[in-house]
């Protein structure tokens, strides 16, 4: 099964990444463009066939490796 | 003094820690990563800077997870010295060893320059041969040095004297080379024997290479 996590900094943490890509944005007269926050996206193949299950193991391996919980948020997707 | 110098794939600098250790005269060995025990009789963890695991995922995410990592913290916990540099001030972080986190640097570029620091609390192991007040030179090397803590945490750091040292300009003025929050640049835990900085005083042992500052870092942790 394929399991999507996005993990993205959280809200109040100034994203430098995301400031400089707006600030190129802007330069490229995108002006329309109010704010940019830079995330990643992990795509993971998961060997099993419970959707809670793996909803739970991918839960742990967010918290313990692949976000930082400290200044980052994540979501897990089960694409169609 | 035995000082362990963990060595990671991807770290640059244990050999200039070495170096840095034996020009003051104690024994330094450098540990594999893949070791689970630290050589008996270490007085000291050194976590080098580099780029451990090639920086995947995020800065020293990965490194936290290896065998030699269990005994550092282990060690730690148990009130050994721990002294992280740069990449190891990273992992340090990522381990739970100190609080907060790093982000890239502020303008998004790697920097990699002398920096003035300012000596905000000697009261500890590592700076104890520095006055408060101090401004010393060091070079600093990173992208990811924007040291990041929550205001709950910031107020806790202050608390309890775990802010060491802040980047500042020659004269002591505020000069922030990263975005670090209040221009952050060493912390060390409650207990005090786990400490963490960006700055690498072990490229700063000679005079003749530009410093020798990072001298009196360093010797601090000499009995």
């Amino acid at each position: 099964m394929k399991v999507i996590v996005n993990i993205q900094l959280k809200n109040g943490v100034l994203d430098p990444q995301g400031k400089a890509v707006h600030h190129a944005l802007s330069s490229l007269h995108f002006n329309e463009v109010s704010d940019v926050r830079i995330g990643k996206q992990i795509i993971l193949e998961i060997n099993e066939n419970d959707k809670t299950k793996a909803q739970q193991r991918v839960q742990v391996m967010c918290e313990e490796l692949l976000a930082n919980t400290v200044i980052e948020t994540y979501s897990i997707e089960f694409p169609a | 003094m035995k000082v362990a110098v963990a060595v990671f794939p991807g770290t640059n600098c244990e050999m200039d820690t070495k170096y840095a250790f034996e020009k003051l005269g104690q024994e330094a060995v450098l540990v594999f990563h893949k070791e689970e025990k630290l050589p008996q009789g270490t007085d000291l963890v050194v976590l080098p800077g580099g780029f451990s695991y090639g920086d995947y995922l995020r800065s020293a995410a990965i490194a936290k997870f290896s065998p030699i990592m269990k005994a550092v913290i282990e060690f730690a916990n148990n009130g050994g010295y721990v002294l992280g540099i740069c990449n190891g001030f990273q992992m340090l972080l990522e381990a739970h060893l100190l609080p907060g986190a790093m982000k890239r640097n502020q303008n998004v570029h790697f920097v990699s320059k002398y920096q003035h620091l300012k000596v905000i609390d000697n009261n500890n192991q590592f700076l104890r041969k520095l006055s408060n007040n101090d401004i010393i030179n060091i070079p600093i090397a990173h992208g990811e040095g924007n040291y990041f803590i929550d205001k709950n945490g910031l107020k806790e750091l202050y608390i309890n004297n775990q802010v060491l040292l802040k980047y500042c300009d020659e004269n002591g003025n505020t000069d922030n080379p990263n975005g670090s929050i209040d221009e952050i640049a060493c912390i060390c835990n409650k207990n005090k024997n786990v400490f963490g900085l960006m700055p690498h005083p072990e490229r700063a042992m000679e005079t003749l290479l530009g410093s020798e500052d990072g001298v009196k870092m360093l010797q601090g942790f000499i009995k």
